[in-house]
């Protein structure tokens, strides 16, 4: 058993005592060791609590107990509060911020067995989409180490990719796991607004922010979700609904499925390469028997005008906490209160996450709420009932994930509004709080490109099960960049 | 001849916020810019004010603001118990600076 | 600059919002302890310290609290209410937002009557009274040149409560803030200890010239805790204005402080600019639905409120609406009066007149409160039965009362070892008088010469006699037929 084996694989090889949790820690701890310079997608390495907990997971599956991830190894991105354990938000804001309690979804996933390695790269306070904000570093995407591996979440899709661990954990706020899916090639599910736990999951933008996972397949997340998943009374957003079985879905025929292509979505702005591979894919889905229509939900491009209203407005309130008095950096030999605050802050933060704490300061401020706060709720309705409208006619909406595959590093610095550009297809389903996923569907110049599919609220076992099928036709998932095989 | 300030503002389209408003929505936020700093923010603030202005071509005449993407959904109660015990040993592990329990800052005058 | 009344032709408007806090076990949004008294930072939790990745989640018991206010001022409890954030940076708040209600408070229009000085009654508007939580404290002394920040009180829940502009005086705001801590105490929804802070009062007060419909400019002076501070500051802040005005000046909308040592008003020099509260509703909370079911319950659960219960005192008990006010400031007290008239149930006004004479007087000498149980109702009771049965008369039972008071020991073994009970038999106070006579013949030839005064000085000589007990009506009666001759 491997890096080459899937998360259920392995889940189904240690309960089979075919290998121990040990042992597969140990190899991914040093495939994780050796691809730390050139990927850099981890910010902290857990070996010891690792091995610790692969020992106790061992002791559980010998005794014929434990969860159904025991043993199985996994990381968290680094904005999950992990107790004992730093954990910075990829900011030096937080860069000596040692968490005293573990996320719920930390917790979930631990009660479940997995084993933690360590803490992964992401976009500073998950504001990005390249992984180009972090105060560690950028984080490089396993198939050319040139280009970036998408964001926020970019290290935990890069360390899926190259096969660090058979499963991350990710945030989604307007694409951070789909998005890094795509361009890393493999598989990344945001679920439904309020399905999964933001306690502990340092918040970004909280009417939009849902956590998530990326593996490299539909089953895969399927099992991950379903044991993270569910309601928890500290999060007064958490939807008190059971879990399904997810993977117990997985398998439904795709036959009579419907299935829309978002109209507004092959636009000017999706590369024509990436659009081809998407209609394959979508060829694909019709030979299985499902039904495919275009739908227009008109109201969609203005998702993402809506979206840098709503997220920076939120996200200027949620990091007023970072002041330098409690936690987190403070500026040395503060003159006054006032700069304490200002040089902290100043300090601490990068200069995209001041940029959108400033936009969202102005948006919210005396004489422009109403202009720009209330109008991109609004908007937000109108989103929404697109949506709405479209699943009354179909069953999943699809399109494409990104409108190009990867770029360069360094490609789209230099203008904010072009780096905004690259979740123009993903935002909507956060605005309107929808569960959507993506999986590969190809390459375009040996990048990979990814299909998304977005479903109904608590449709996650829908979305799921047309992604597994897809899979079970389909290879894309399989493929692993040459240096990580 | 050219009117020069006119042929330039034609090249240079003047920006939605003054630095006067950077400089205000900086210290409202509590983050202290370097002098530089001040006109690239500028620069930023204003192409993403202009991109989000793309809001108003929305008629959203009719559309209630939605703060929440789950609509239909009520705030939960939680019972009126004592959860909580003593921690601040350990949530002060994290503190730059405490004595006695208390946090410290410097001084604020009333 | 001390005067008492503002002249004829200047009018003082006064608007006090008073914040409660509300006597619930734990925090409005986490499980900590509200107690008062705890060290530093003993009772913040990770909620309360605002730390990364926390969420609110809402007390009942602080929803019910307040819902029980609305009810009792007679307003409209709104079905559907909304938590915001107010958004301001200081270190006794930790969050660097405040989460409280804005354009959607729990409670909407009510009113408050009180009673003025010459017995009339005015109705006090309340604009609207909402949810909360308070901030922590900042400590300046000893700390040199820093400030100690103690988040205990992060969290306890508050109602605030904004009256309309209608009061006139100092004395009519007075009347209104003593009536809100009666109510709220009555309520057992605030223990409405100034002391503690449990209790606080803004005032925003400005001065307009008399027959204007125009408001002036207002000055709000903040957290003065206790009623004569009330009166007192606010007498100053009308002077001061209209000093102001009158010399030309303009007066400015800031806040200013109370300094009961020096009797006067500041300036607070840090509360600078107005500040840009940015309010917006808080997205880590739902909004608040509250049902009829909900409502119904709270209002079943309501006590007699203070002017139902003045009402019924008046009406069961013949007071006058001056004693029943009295009587009814607290719920104690007015349970108290209740139990000492079912023992002496033919009583009532003579019940009223010791409560709220002889008992009153030493519960304040001593610093008490009825609710000390220094003097049980029933013991009262027992003095009032032996004034009611003739055994002693008023002047002997306030000797007995002192003997009470000091050894706690019950009216009837005071009279006992004291010999105290009241002659009623006739022979005998005749024989004491036929003496008294006998020893003062030129009085009495005074008095038969004309000189009525002189009954007085026989009365007096004749109870001295008696040691205070001869019964005084008999005595007078008896005088009048034996001075004559």
């Amino acid at each position: 058993m491997s890096h080459r084996n899937s998360l259920t694989e392995l889940a189904i090889g240690l309960r089979a005592k075919k290998f121990s949790s040990v042992e597969l820690v140990r190899a991914y701890l040093q495939r994780i060791e050796t691809s730390q310079p050139a990927l850099n997608a981890f910010i902290s390495v857990t070996g010891t609590q690792a091995l610790e907990a692969a020992a106790a997971a061992d002791r559980d599956l010998a005794a014929g107990r434990g969860g159904a991830l025991a043993g199985v190894p996994i990381a968290h991105k680094d904005l999950f509060c992990t107790a004992g354990v730093r954990t910075t938000c990829g900011s030096r804001m937080l860069d000596n911020f040692v968490s005293p309690y573990d996320a719920t979804v930390v917790a979930k996933l631990k009660a479940a067995g997995a084993v933690t390695l360590g803490k992964l790269n992401m976009d500073e306070f998950a504001m990005g989409s390249s992984n180009e904000t972090s105060y560690f570093g950028p984080v490089r995407n396993p198939w050319n180490p040139d280009f970036v591996p998408g964001g926020s979440s970019g290290g935990s899709a890069a360390a899926v990719a190259a096969r660090l661990v058979p499963g991350a954990t990710a945030t989604d706020t307007g694409g951070s796991i789909r998005q890094p899916a795509a361009l890393c090639g493999i598989t990344g599910i945001k679920p439904t607004y309020g399905r999964v736990s933001r306690y502990g999951m340092i918040a970004f933008a909280s009417s939009l922010d849902q956590g998530g996972v990326l593996t490299t397949s539909a089953a895969d997340a399927a099992l991950m979700l379903r044991e993270m998943a569910g309601f928890d009374p500290n999060d007064s957003t958490s939807v008190d609904t059971p879990v399904p079985d997810y993977v117990a879905a997985l398998d439904a025929p795709l036959a009579g499925v419907k299935i829309g292509l978002i109209k507004e979505f092959v636009d000017e702005g999706l590369d024509r390469e990436n659009e081809r591979r998407i209609r394959e894919a979508l060829a694909v889905l019709e030979r299985m028997g499902a039904t495919l229509r275009e739908v227009s939900l008109p109201n969609l491009p203005l998702s993402v005008p809506a979206y840098y209203v709503v997220a920076p407005a939120e996200c200027s309130s949620n990091l007023a906490r970072y002041d330098g008095v409690r936690f987190g950096h403070r500026c040395k030999e503060p003159r006054d209160l006032l700069d304490l605050y200002r040089r902290s802050r100043g300090e601490g933060f990068g200069s995209e996450v001041k940029r959108r704490i400033m936009t969202g300061t102005y948006v919210l401020s005396a004489g422009y709420y109403d202009a720009y706060y209330l109008k991109a709720q609004r908007v937000r309705q109108l989103i929404a009932a697109d949506f709405k409208r479209a699943f009354g006619e179909v069953d999943v909406l699809v399109g494409p994930t990104s409108p190009t595959a990867a770029f360069r590093i360094g490609a789209k610095t230099a203008d904010p509004i072009t780096m905004y550009l690259n979740d123009i297809y993903t935002i909507g389903a956060n605005l309107a709080g929808l569960p959507a996923l993506s999986v590969p569907c190809g390459f375009v110049d040996g990048l990979p490109v990814g299909l998304q599919i977005v479903g109904p609220h608590f449709a996650e076992a829908r979305i799921l099960n047309v992604a597994h099928r897809y899979q079970l036709e389909t290879d894309w998932h399989r493929k692993t960049p040459e240096r990580f095989a | 001849m050219y009117d020069f300030a006119l042929f330039f503002s034609f090249l240079f389209p003047p920006m939605s916020l003054t630095r006067a408003q950077i400089e205000s929505i900086a210290h409202l936020a509590r983050l202290e810019l370097e002098p530089a700093e001040i006109p690239v923010y500028q620069e930023s603030l204003s192409r993403i004010i202009d991109l989000v202005g793309q809001l108003d071509r929305a008629d959203t005449a009719g559309a209630a603001p939605m703060a929440h993407p789950l609509a239909g959904l009520t705030q939960r109660l939680r019972p009126d118990a004592i959860t909580e015990q003593d921690r601040h040993q350990l949530y002060q592990a994290n503190a730059p600076q405490v004595a006695a329990g208390l946090y410290l800052v410097p001084k604020v005058i009333e | 600059m001390t005067q008492t009344e503002p002249r004829n032709d200047w009018e003082t408007v006064i608007g006090l919002e008073i914040h409660a806090q509300l006597a619930t076990r734990s925090k409005i949004f986490s499980g900590a302890s509200t107690a008062y008294g705890a060290p530093p930072n003993a009772q913040a939790s990770l909620i309360d310290l605002g730390f990364p990745g926390v969420l609110p989640v809402l007390n009942g018991e602080a929803v019910r609290m307040a819902v029980r206010f609305g009810l009792a001022i007679g307003a409209r409890i709104a079905r559907h209410s909304v938590f915001a954030r107010k958004n301001y940076f200081y270190p006794d708040l930790p969050k660097g937002y405040q989460i409280s209600q804005y354009e959607l408070p729990v409670v909407a229009q009510g009113t408050l009557d009180i009673v003025l000085d010459d017995g009339s009654t005015k109705r006090i508007g309340i604009t609207r009274a909402h949810l909360e939580e308070d901030a922590g404290k900042s400590l300046h002394e000893g700390l040199g040149k820093l400030t100690g920040v103690d988040l205990n009180r992060a969290g306890t829940p508050l109602i605030e409560i904004v009256s309309e502009p209608d009061m006139r005086s100092a004395k009519e705001a007075v009347a209104y803030m003593k009536k809100v801590h009666t109510l709220v105490r009555y309520l057992e929804i605030c223990d409405g200890n100034m002391q503690e802070g449990s209790f606080r009062c803004d005032a925003n007060v400005s001065v307009r010239r008399r027959g204007s419909d125009k408001l002036g400019t207002r000055a709000e002076i903040k957290n003065i805790n206790s009623f004569r501070f009330v009166e007192k500051a606010i007498q100053y802040e009308v002077a001061r204005q209209i000093e102001l005005i009158e010399s030309g000046g303009k007066v400015v909308q800031e806040t200013r402080l109370y300094d009961p040592d020096k009797g006067e008003t500041r300036s607070m020099r840090t509360k600078e600019e107005a500040n840009d509260y940015r309010y917006f509703p808080d997205p880590d909370l739902l909004p608040l639905a509250l049902d009829e079911a909900f409502i119904e319950g709270v209002r079943k659960s309501l006590p007699e409120l203070p002017d139902e219960k003045a009402a019924r005192f008046s009406s069961q008990y013949g007071l006058s609406p001056y004693d029943a006010g009295v009587l009814t400031a607290s719920r104690e007290l007015a349970d108290y009066y209740e139990e000492v008239v079912r023992a002496v149930p033919r009583e009532p006004k003579l019940a009223a007149n010791w409560v709220m004479g002889e008992l009153a007087a030493v519960l304040n000498k001593d610093n008490l409160e009825i609710g000390s149980g220094k003097m049980p109702a029933a013991r009262l009771a027992g003095l009032l039965t032996r004034i009611a049965d003739q055994t002693i008369s008023g002047k002997i039972a306030k000797e007995v009362f002192e003997g009470m008071w000091a050894g706690g020991e019950s009216a009837d073994a005071i009279i006992e070892s004291k010999g105290l009970k009241q002659i009623t038999d006739t022979g005998a106070i005749e024989r004491a008088i036929e003496e008294v006579m006998a020893k003062n013949p030129g009085q009495l030839a005074d008095y038969r010469a004309g000189k009525d005064k002189l009954f007085g000085f026989f009365v007096g000589q004749v109870m001295k006699a008696t040691q205070g007990k001869a019964n005084p009506a008999q005595l007078n009666e008896l005088l009048k037929k034996k001075l004559p001759g």
